[in-house]
């Protein structure tokens, strides 16, 4: 009996449905496309799959220009949401709550119905689907993932540090460039990283605001995998993504100066 | 030309928050150069806020303020000849030590190779020397607080503000920065402005010491003066211990309070004049005597020399002595510190390196100049304007009272009085419900034989309460004045 409760309440006892769990939908599908990258169709050890790659031009494009698409994206949303959060974060902002709230309430919607409203916008303005209309629906979807992070440092951070700049001599301009905006990178770094990865394998929202006229990387490995005999193909280029996001998430990591973490990663 | 003497000049500077309470309330004040100035109070009395007044962190709602006889009082602080410590330090955690320091210099893009110089002279003022490179995040807390000193010293400022800097620090620690903030203080020649709460380090530090309470300065003064002279019993109950009593100030030199006349020093309060006397209790000179003494005895010389022989270290002479017993006697490392009460109900703090246990029966005497007199700011009366209601009420602190009629012959509905209360009459109850009026307990005072309060009501008076009965700072109580307590006068 005391054995038991002695097991019940052990926390190797209660870990053990989450390592069930990420062994199931994490580990073993990282593995599948692993060994689906590694294999023809009917099971064989072969490199051809990714000798395929190197040589398929349209898909380095398409990949090439969904990396673009998401540089592009992150950019505009770190130019649109480092001000918003730097203003939310103000001591004198009176609403940052109401402000926040506004930011935050189209998540409460499922990203698939606001991009189909956000066509919709489109066609009712006469505006054309496309690149932009892509750029738009994209920013629309994760500028609230940069402002939230941005805005948990720039909030945490004392004010004092600002007035010791200015005390020191620093004018509004350089006590923001030589204090504040080091001390949010942490809070940069992790918008950045979750704006960027999502991105770069986004493809439903692709297809949507550009009528399937503009293929990303997220499409077409999509298109692949959806297609029985091209799996294996798929299944590398699912593993050359995945590899680029990891070193992504690298440049994130490696921010030990900046102290405090963003927040969210 | 009289003007260049002092570095900085507060102007009768008032601050008002946006709630409209006033944070600084007409202070002022003048700074000569070099000068070690303290500036001390509890918290909240807006000490802090003079000092961000000064840096330019915030901006007065009136008055005017002089660095150098020139006006900066709408100046941002990048624009000021001063510098802060800050209570946190406030070090930029993303930067090294050399970099904290070096910041004010790189921003006036002074050469790399001064800057390096003008640095680890700074570091080596502030005892920081072979820390350059280290990360602030891993210094001591002590450490830091060296750290922020030579980042602001570093710039050669004409005047170093600090703002609490040891109020973080353990107790050791503290008394070791405050030796090393007075030696670099003769050292750099330049004007202090330190803010602290703690007053053994105000007296400890500085030439002079602001004392300020509720937006207001108390007093001004050298440390000797504002432990020794307190002017108001404000001062006199925030810097160290004392014992406060009511008394009356019979002639020039000549005081009455616990029932008996004293020779003193103070002149100018005129004649018959209510006081409040301060003695400190370390000034107190105490001796055993035999148990009868204590009862009836009173007057010069009753103690006989047989007593006063046994105890060398009393004073000979026509000193005024009175008599009490031991009540209770607590070792205090230097000195022991004993409550000793009179027959008569008062109640005196005394201490003395010598030990008498409860029960003992001694003699107590003063010498003159070791009585500190001060005038009374108030005395027996709380006064209020009022108005005389239809319904035979009368209209004082935002509240209907019930008065006695006779109180209200001759005077009509509508008609403006004057209402004074005794600071006796008023009853205090535990249940704010019970009161005519509620308010707070803002103010505590004891009087030897009876607590003075001041309560703060919900509306924002204060008035004045004379009580035996033990009440907390901060305690709500309900106010209750009954009607034959109201006395009704006219305006004159």
């Amino acid at each position: 009996m005391n054995k038991l409760l002695q097991i019940v309440s052990s926390r190797r006892t209660w870990a053990w449905p989450y390592i069930l769990f990420m062994a199931m939908f994490v580990v073993l599908p990282l593995i599948l496309v692993g060994v689906y990258a590694f294999t023809d169709i009917e099971g064989h050890f072969t490199l051809r799959n990714f000798a395929k790659f190197f040589t398929h031009s349209e898909a380095i494009q398409t990949f090439l220009y969904s990396l673009m698409i998401a540089v592009f994206n992150t950019a505009i949303c770190l130019l649109i949401g480092y001000p918003a959060a730097y203003i939310m974060a103000q001591e004198d902002f009176r609403t940052p709550k109401v402000m926040a709230m506004l930011f935050i309430l189209p998540m409460w919607i499922n990203f698939l119905l606001r991009t189909v409203a956000t066509v919709e916008l489109f066609n009712m303005c006469g505006l054309p689907l496309g690149e932009g209309a892509l750029l738009f629906g994209l920013c629309y979807d994760y500028l609230p993932f940069m402002i939230y992070p941005i805005y948990n440092t720039l909030q945490k951070m004392d004010n004092s540090l600002v007035e010791a700049a200015q005390d020191l001599g620093a004018s509004k301009w350089q006590s923001f460039w030589k204090v504040i905006v080091p001390l949010s990178m942490p809070g940069v770094y992790s918008g950045i990283v979750m704006v960027f990865m999502p991105t770069v394998s986004t493809f439903a929202i692709a297809e949507l605001l550009t009528h399937n006229n503009i293929k990303l990387f997220g499409s077409l490995i999509q298109d692949y995998i959806t297609t029985t005999d091209l799996l294996n193909y798929g299944a590398v280029l699912s593993l050359v993504l995945l590899i680029i996001i990891g070193l992504t998430s690298f440049f994130g990591d490696d921010d030990s100066a900046g102290g405090e973490k963003g927040g969210l990663v | 030309m009289a003007k260049d003497q002092f570095i900085i000049e507060v102007n009768h500077v008032s601050k008002q928050f946006e709630d409209g309470k006033f944070a600084l309330n007409d202070v002022s004040l003048q700074v000569k150069k070099g000068e070690f100035v303290t500036i001390l109070g509890p918290s909240g009395c807006g000490k802090t806020t003079l000092l961000r007044c000064i840096a330019g962190f915030q901006v007065a709602s009136s008055g005017e303020i002089l660095l150098k006889g020139e006006d900066v009082t709408k100046t941002p602080p990048y624009k000021r000849p001063v510098n802060t410590v800050f209570q946190k330090y406030a070090l930029f955690p993303h930067l090294n030590v050399f970099n904290n320091v070096a910041f004010g210099l790189k921003l006036k893009k002074e050469d790399p190779e001064v800057i390096k110089k003008k640095v680890r002279r700074a570091l080596k003022m502030a005892n920081m020397t072979g820390y350059e490179e280290r990360k602030v995040d891993t210094l001591s807390g002590g450490q830091q607080q060296r750290v922020a000193i030579a980042r602001a010293i570093v710039n050669e400022p004409e005047v170093l503000l600090l703002d609490e800097p040891l109020s973080a620090l353990d107790l050791k620690m503290r008394h070791d920065m405050q030796i090393e903030l007075k030696e670099l203080h003769e050292k750099l020649g330049i004007t202090f402005i330190y803010v602290t709460h703690d007053q053994e380090e105000a007296l400890t530090l500085s030439d002079r010491v602001v004392v300020m309470n509720e937006g207001n300065i108390k007093q001004i003064g050298t440390p000797t003066d504002i432990y020794n002279e307190p002017q108001n019993c404000f001062v006199a109950d925030f810097i160290g211990e004392s014992n406060i009593l009511s008394g009356t100030m019979i002639r020039d030199k000549r005081v009455e309070f616990c029932g008996q006349e004293f020779d003193c020093i103070d002149t100018g309060f005129g004649e018959n004049n209510p006081v409040d006397v301060v003695i400190r209790p370390e000034d107190i000179y105490l001796w055993k005597v035999q148990g009868d003494k204590v009862q009836g005895d009173k007057g010069p010389d009753a103690a006989s020399q047989a007593d006063l022989d046994e105890e060398d270290r009393v004073p000979k002479g026509k000193f005024t002595k009175w008599y009490g017993e031991v009540q209770s006697c607590i070792f205090k490392g230097v000195h022991y510190e004993m409550r000793v009460l009179t027959a008569d109900g008062y109640e005196f703090l005394i201490q003395d390196y010598h030990e008498y246990l409860p029960g003992t029966q001694v003699g107590m005497l003063v010498r003159p100049e070791d009585i500190q007199i001060m005038k009374k700011e108030h005395y027996i009366y709380n006064y209020f304007e009022g108005e005389v209601l239809k319904n035979g009420k009368v209209w004082f602190l935002d509240a209907e009272w019930e008065v006695e009629e006779k109180q209200l012959e001759g005077f009509e509905a509508g008609d403006k009085v004057q209402v004074r209360v005794k600071f006796r009459d008023i009853d205090l109850q535990d249940y704010e419900e019970e009161g005519t009026l509620s308010g707070e307990v803002h103010f505590i005072l004891y009087k030897g034989n009876h607590y003075h309060l001041t309560i703060r009501t919900d509306e924002g008076h204060d008035l004045y309460v004379n009580t035996n009965d033990v009440w907390d700072d901060g305690d709500r109580v309900g106010i209750v004045i009954k009607p034959k307590a109201i006395k009704i006068d006219r305006y004159e």
